[in-house]
């Protein structure tokens, strides 16, 4: 082989080394070893001492208490469905909220696309405790805005149905609108992403092939935006699973998500073997999809 | 010279006063034109001279803002994309990219109404059609351009349109390729006998694929007729400097009789004659036009009356012609096309740099330009 003028430029491996590199480091000293140390936990037994675990001494080595409890006690299995319950419900209600804004997104024009744009990352500007709280002041017994719902649910629904406020704080149906809310950005940019690379003439073909427009979405847009509705998923469900703040401020305690058991168990029980095993099986819950998906796209890829 | 087809009755595609504005831009000017079935006729024009508007509004996607379009007698206003029996070749061929070669020519199909063995039976058939049948479960990125291309016109072609619509077929391949295509697109037109209307900036790709061409240019229809027409017989400058070389010169007419019209050209300091058109009259001022290959050289005083003496400025070879750029004792340039016919070394050509030599042309390869 020749040498082409990019061998003399591009292969700097020094260079190359270090700019891939870091992110590896930054991952191994960030994640990789917090996580090995939260696992390291979740095997070791609950003490009255300072931390309040131990390794060995009377108790085992390697005590697989934590995990038996999570498949053993109702509270823990309760927990994971909850959350992935809500999760599931939230990521589901984003899609169908973020795909028609995203697809709107790709077709207005250039100016209306970044003042658009603009509005879907502006609430990250507030603090998102500060619009947490605005929530439940909205969802409050008093709030103008319950009272307004009231008023509505009651015209519309027939008199012995009638209520004085409608219940939404402290509810999963609380939780799950908060969420929508927050996490909604999350699915419209990658989705936005994805379709705004997709080639009009393709609709076209479609179009004058036979297809309405309802067929052309179907059978064009939708499938080749596979891959921007899996990242949106994702980026959704994830932390929607594991979500500690908003269940806390204005979900069910008596249903707690995941998150709330961890942090319980953690702060209140301090039982952190228990909270570093719920902690471990949520990130090998989340984690496991995501690789059968990595998986199938790293197939599909390949086969490209 | 007709401005349509031969052929008695309703044409089967009829563009009757057809614009397009878009904003305060006229893309399309009041453009008519008819298409017999089984044509192939192409709409020639420079970039933005409104030839992929107009096929945008055969296909549907652009609504004519005056004027209509009647296609085997319907009127077509108001009929969306995905009800007409047109389809499109796309410039970039617009493969879906996530379906195989299959999916993609059987796309169409599904909207008619036939069992599946048949729709299987219509794709085989058109993959063989494109001899693309080894590839029929491949992806649209795992084949050449060529390929691609094929894949796109059988697509087209499953549903056996009434119209098929090539948006600059051969743009994207290279000029192997391109030649090949071409007489594979004539032979595929003439097997399925669909009528065929391309859009097209590169004159050749006009010449060799067509029955008819329409010159377009600025939105408006210049000229329309067979490749021959368009070349022999232009009828404005445009025309005639579009399509081909040519040589042009500012006349005068002197005399007309028997025939014959006798031009003064005082570029050249020369009187020639031409064959006589009509609606001229004498000390009307006109353009001669004289494509290059239609110009003798030669070395001995040439017989007949269109003689003039000049000398080799420059000449390409090649190979197998030249092309000489003559000058004239007035100081014009003119071009002239010979062929090689005999073989030789360069002492074999019939002039060489700086030769003195005489020019010659039929009076009837001459053409007047009233315009």
């Amino acid at each position: 082989m020749t040498d082409s003028p990019r061998t003399k430029y591009m292969d700097r491996r020094g260079w190359s080394d270090i700019i891939i590199g870091a992110p590896y480091v930054w991952l191994v000293i960030f994640f990789l070893l917090p996580f090995l140390i939260v696992v390291a936990m979740s095997v070791a037994t609950k003490t009255a001492t300072a931390p309040p675990f131990s390794f060995g001494g009377e108790h085992p080595l390697i005590n697989l208490q934590a995990y038996q409890r999570i498949f053993t006690d109702d509270l823990y299995l309760r927990a994971f469905l909850t959350s992935l319950a809500n999760a599931a419900v939230a990521m589901i209600l984003c899609l169908l909220l973020g795909y028609p804004m995203a697809l709107a997104l790709t077709r207005v024009s250039r100016g209306w696309r970044n003042i658009l744009l603009m509005l879907v990352i502006l609430p990250f500007w507030t603090s998102f405790l500060l619009r947490v709280y605005a929530w439940m002041g909205l969802m409050g017994r008093n709030s103008w805005f319950n009272g307004m719902l009231t008023d509505a649910w009651n015209f519309l629904v027939p008199v012995d149905w009638a209520v004085r406020s409608i219940p939404m704080m402290n509810t999963n149906f609380a939780v799950i609108l908060v969420m929508v809310y927050t996490y909604l950005p999350f699915m419209i940019l990658p989705l936005y992403a994805s379709l705004e690379r997709l080639d009009p003439t393709l609709d076209e073909a479609a179009m004058d092939l036979g297809s309405r427009p309802s067929q052309v979405f179907r059978d064009v847009t939708l499938p080749q935006s596979v891959p921007g509705i899996v990242a949106g998923g994702m980026l959704v469900f994830i932390p929607a699973a594991g979500e500690l703040v908003i269940p806390t401020l204005v979900g069910n305690a008596a249903d707690p998500m995941i998150g709330r058991v961890i942090s319980d168990e953690f702060a209140t029980a301090r039982d952190w073997p228990m909270a570093s095993a719920v902690a471990v099986a949520l990130l090998v819950l989340m984690v496991i999809p995501t690789m059968i998906y990595t998986h199938f796209q790293g197939r599909a890829e390949g086969s490209k | 010279m007709p401005a349509d087809a031969p052929g008695a009755g309703e044409p089967f595609l009829r563009i009757e006063g057809v614009s397009k504005v878009f904003g305060t831009f006229q893309a399309v000017k009041n453009v008519s034109l008819t298409v017999q079935k089984g044509e192939i006729f192409s709409l020639l024009g420079g970039s933005g001279c409104g030839k992929t508007t107009l096929l945008r509004m055969l296909a549907g996607f652009e609504e004519p803002t005056a004027g209509r379009i009647f296609l085997d007698g319907r009127d077509m206003a108001g009929v969306p994309p995905w009800s007409r029996p047109v389809h499109m070749m796309f410039q970039s061929y617009a493969l879906f990219p996530h379906m195989t070669v299959e999916k993609n020519v059987a796309y169409g199909l599904k909207h008619e109404d036939m069992s599946a063995k048949d729709r299987a039976d219509r794709v085989r058939e058109m993959l063989e059609l494109v001899q693309l049948t080894p590839f029929a479960t491949r992806k649209p990125h795992q084949i050449s351009g060529g390929q691609r291309q094929r894949v796109a016109l059988a697509r087209a072609l499953a549903r056996q349109p009434k119209l098929l619509l090539l948006d600059e077929p051969l743009a994207a391949l290279d000029k192997k390729l391109r030649e090949h295509t071409q007489f594979e697109l004539m032979s595929i037109q003439q097997r399925t006998g669909v009528t065929f209307i391309v859009v097209t900036h590169d004159q050749e790709e006009a010449m060799t694929l067509s029955d008819r061409i329409a010159v377009m240019d600025k939105g408006e229809v210049r000229q329309i007729g067979s490749p021959t027409e368009i070349y022999e017989f232009p009828n404005s400058r445009f025309v005639a400097g579009f399509i081909g070389s040519i040589n042009t010169f500012e006349a005068r007419v002197a005399a007309r009789d028997a025939g014959q019209l006798r031009l003064t050209l005082p570029a050249l300091g020369a009187e020639v004659t031409a064959r006589d058109v009509p609606h001229v009259t004498p000390g009307q001022s006109v353009t001669l036009a004289i494509r290059p290959e239609k110009i003798r050289i030669s070395r001995d005083t040439p017989e007949g009356p269109n003689a003039l003496r000049g000398s080799v400025k420059d000449l390409a070879y090649f190979g197998k012609d030249s092309l000489y750029r003559i000058t004239l004792p007035s100081g014009a340039l003119v071009q002239a096309h010979a062929v090689n016919a005999r073989r030789g070394d360069e002492g074999a050509r019939v002039a060489d740099w700086d030769d003195a030599v005489w020019l010659s042309f039929d009076p009837a390869a001459a053409i007047v330009l009233a315009e």
